[in-house]
């Protein structure tokens, strides 16, 4: 029934051929991982059968030193968890002690938080949408949104110093106060964003018919898989439920912002798929704009105050535990502190990191996919290593 | 650098010929210097801003590699695990000759900020493979990592690739820079 | 539905599974047996009361200075239905911990558990794949636990800081510090 021609012309039949399942060894050190992940693919071919992450190429001890230095000292260490967002970070955790020691700070130093997530926020999601245009082939985007988030890094060194790690979001309060002519330089940046740099990642990426096909039919997730998997953030709102905690259960003043909560909508392919999880991030850019607009004309008309008025002198919370959540840039970031009342230490810091979460649903989405694919699901899933490992 | 045989290694004298075919040879190496993306943390970031428009080491020839085997430059960039150091010291062993190490950051540097109770952490990357230049920082702004590669351009300028080894001007990090020092 | 209410209907249908409650604190927590966590959380999610369908975090906690000494494991709930939160507790001994999975109502745990595993020690049974996930396969011991002392080596490599970099930094010599002296307003300086 078969002719010579289909065994390539050597008479082999094609029921002769052995096929085999291969086992490929992705990482730890590759150009579009994210980070040091390993993940083993057993493969028929090209089709994936079977994925296994491996973490822990950058567990640095985060929890152990959060035991042995005192409550401010630990806020550098949460800049490092999730590097490319660390505003968040450092927030969420101050957030924590603030409500285990029952601190309230001022509207002033809520309006300067918010600012500052926001932009962090856009900041992390150029640097997610870029890195992803880049993993599926898309060079240019990636350079232009890079150029953009250096605006965006020079707004923070000018406030406290520094472009990546900041130690900023103090329990209390804030490091530094926004500096003279830093509303100037945000509208600034905010009409470049709104004119230049929004515009051009939607026409060059978003809208991108060779994008859109790699990406719109791939990594399905239903909304109750995710929800079981604990997705949050743009992975959770992706496949449909909108929940964002600025707007459930907000915190440092986000009720006083009007903002849409941007959700997958599944518009060139099925709802839940890759491209809607960065079709989330790439719009929550606007909506961040629009909260950085609100709060800038906030911060012009406050009147300044001192960022460093309830800073403790001595951070010793009384016994208790707390387990406090904030909206990082990827996700529901959480954490569980235990204070013992005695030291000057946290008695345990327990970190519930987004990409955690996001990565272990990986082996599920998958399955079935060809092996480039998988780079777009690890991309879209926007995983930082630095903090799945912690 | 280990050592390496070869007919016309290392075999000749200081002389005209020969030190300027060393000088043309060092110069095209330091030129092109291509270094492997070996971006592990926060260092990776500040790599890729690097990379980037504002700073861009593209005019120093710099052309990221994804595979070590065609590249000659490693930035070990971030905290190397100790899971992970067996990884770096094999993909260190792949890279052909000649090959030059980057520490960037504090953490390849000495373990940075997790020196004191990192138990998984890799106190300096030196305890795997041998490192030409490091670059402080955490994580070391653009401009200093840019400075790092500088430095490691004017080391390599001073390589001796034909002529037998002797006295070099070795280019630790002030020999180059001390008024004394004859080129 | 508030913290007693939810404890309320978890006795109710446990009885003296659920051990204790604290509700004096910010968040109230429930103690449950460790034998009977699997199901407590199976009511959790399925109940259409209380609705839990989404595990936040695991946690595991240390006490060697507790009386008795125990390790606890810390399940913070909620529930995207009614949203409300509420804390499941799990006390085990310091060694040979055994603890059923929950890994069959919230799928989340599986990762969550291993990580439990790898750095407390304290074994699920059930776990469909329960082994190491931050540290080396061939790590030995639980790093996170109270009594955990640094090895020398691991595979050749140093992983206590050297002696003399730890010595002369606890002689107080400032190590790579410039001639800045900037001491942060909100910390404590013992004089």
């Amino acid at each position: 029934m078969s002719t010579d021609l289909q065994g390539g012309g050597y008479g082999w039949r094609v029921d002769d051929i052995d096929t085999d399942e291969m086992i490929l060894n992705m990482g730890p050190q590759h150009p579009s991982t994210h980070g040091v992940l390993r993940i083993e693919l057993r493969t028929d071919g090209e089709i994936v059968r079977a994925a296994r992450p491996h973490i822990g190429y950058l567990h640095r001890c985060f929890e152990k030193h959060a035991e042995s230095v005192d409550y401010p000292g630990v806020i550098p260490y949460t800049d490092r968890m999730d590097y490319v967002a660390s505003m968040g970070n450092s927030l969420g955790y101050a957030l924590a002690v603030e409500k285990l020691m029952g601190i309230e700070v001022s509207p002033y130093v809520q309006t300067i938080r918010v600012i500052m997530a926001e932009l962090q926020r856009i900041a992390s999601h150029c640097i997610a949408v870029g890195t992803y245009g880049m993993d599926i082939g898309a060079f240019t985007p990636f350079l232009h949104l890079l150029r953009d988030r250096e605006k965006i890094l020079d707004l923070f060194e000018w406030t406290c110093g520094a472009r990546l790690l900041y130690n900023y979001n103090w329990v209390g309060g804030v490091s530094h106060d926004v500096p003279d002519g830093f509303v100037k330089a945000c509208r600034q940046f905010l009409r470049e964003f709104d004119a230049v740099t929004y515009p051009e990642m939607i026409d060059l990426l978003i809208k991108n018919k060779i994008f859109i096909k790699r990406t719109a039919n791939i990594g399905v997730c239903a909304p109750e898989l995710a929800v079981s998997y604990d997705l949050t953030g743009p992975n959770l709102r992706g496949s449909g439920p909108p929940r964002d905690l600025r707007r459930d259960e907000p915190y440092i003043g986000y009720e006083n912002y009007e903002f849409d909560v941007v959700v997958g909508e599944g518009r060139f392919g099925p709802r839940g798929s890759c491209f809607d999880r960065n079709w989330v991030r790439a719009l929550e850019m606007k909506e961040s704009a629009k909260i950085l607009h609100q709060a800038v004309d906030r911060i012009e008309k406050m009147e300044r105050a001192d960022v460093h008025e309830k800073v403790p002198k001595r951070v010793k919370p009384a016994k208790g535990e707390v387990y406090a959540r904030s909206e990082a840039p990827r996700g529901q970031l959480g954490y569980y502190i235990v204070a013992d009342g005695t030291g000057v230490n946290p008695y345990r810091v327990k970190v519930k990191s987004p990409c955690f979460t996001a990565m272990s649903i990986f082996h599920v989405l998958a399955r079935g996919m060809m092996i480039a694919d998988i780079i777009a699901l690890i991309g879209s899933l926007d995983v930082v290593l630095g903090e799945i490992d912690r | 650098m280990t050592e390496v045989g070869g007919i016309i290694q290392n075999r000749f004298g200081d002389n005209l010929a020969f030190t300027t075919v060393d000088n043309v040879v060092n110069w095209a190496r330091k030129s092109s210097l291509w270094p492997m993306t070996f971006g592990l943390a926060c260092c990776a970031i500040e790599m890729m801003a690097t990379g980037g428009t504002r700073y861009d080491w593209n005019r120093f020839g710099m052309i990221p590699r994804g595979t070590p085997r065609q590249s000659d430059l490693m930035i070990v960039a971030g905290t190397v695990t100790l899971k992970m150091a067996t990884r770096l010291k094999r993909l260190y062993e792949q890279m052909p000759e000649p090959k030059y190490v980057i520490s960037m950051g504090s953490c390849a540097n000495n373990g940075g900020p997790y020196w004191k109770h990192g138990y998984h952490v890799l106190k300096g990357v030196d305890e795997v493979v041998p490192v030409d230049v490091y670059v402080p920082g955490c994580p070391p702004r653009p401009e200093a990592l840019l400075y790092g590669v500088m430095k490691l351009q004017e080391k390599i300028q001073e390589d001796r690739v034909l002529r037998r080894r002797g006295e070099t001007l070795g280019s630790l990090a002030g020999a180059s820079m001390a008024p004394e020092a004859s080129k | 539905m508030d913290a007693s209410s939810i404890h309320g209907r978890l006795k109710d249908r446990f009885g003296e599974k659920i051990v204790a409650f604290q509700s004096e604190t910010l968040q109230p927590w429930a103690v449950v047996a460790p034998d009977a966590i699997a199901d407590v959380a199976a009511f959790a999610k399925s109940d259409p009361a209380l609705a839990f369908d989404n595990l936040l975090c695991l946690s595991a906690v240390d006490y060697p200075k507790e009386d008795p000494p125990r390790m606890e494991v810390v399940y913070h709930l909620f529930s995207y239905e009614h949203r409300h939160v509420f804390v499941l507790k799990v006390h085990v001994p310091r060694e040979g911990a055994h603890v059923p999975t929950v890994e069959g109502t919230w799928a989340v745990a599986n990762w969550h558990e291993r990580e439990a595993y790898d750095l407390f020690g304290i074994v699920f049974d059930g776990h469909s794949d329960l082994r190491r996930i931050l540290l080396p396969d061939d790590w030995i011991g639980h790093p996170l636990r109270k009594d955990w002392v640094d090895p020398d080596f691991y595979n050749g490599m140093h992983v206590k800081p050297t002696q003399q970099m730890a010595e002369r930094a606890m002689a107080g010599e400032k190590i790579g510090v410039g001639p800045f002296d900037f001491t942060p307003p909100n910390r404590h300086v013992e004089e």
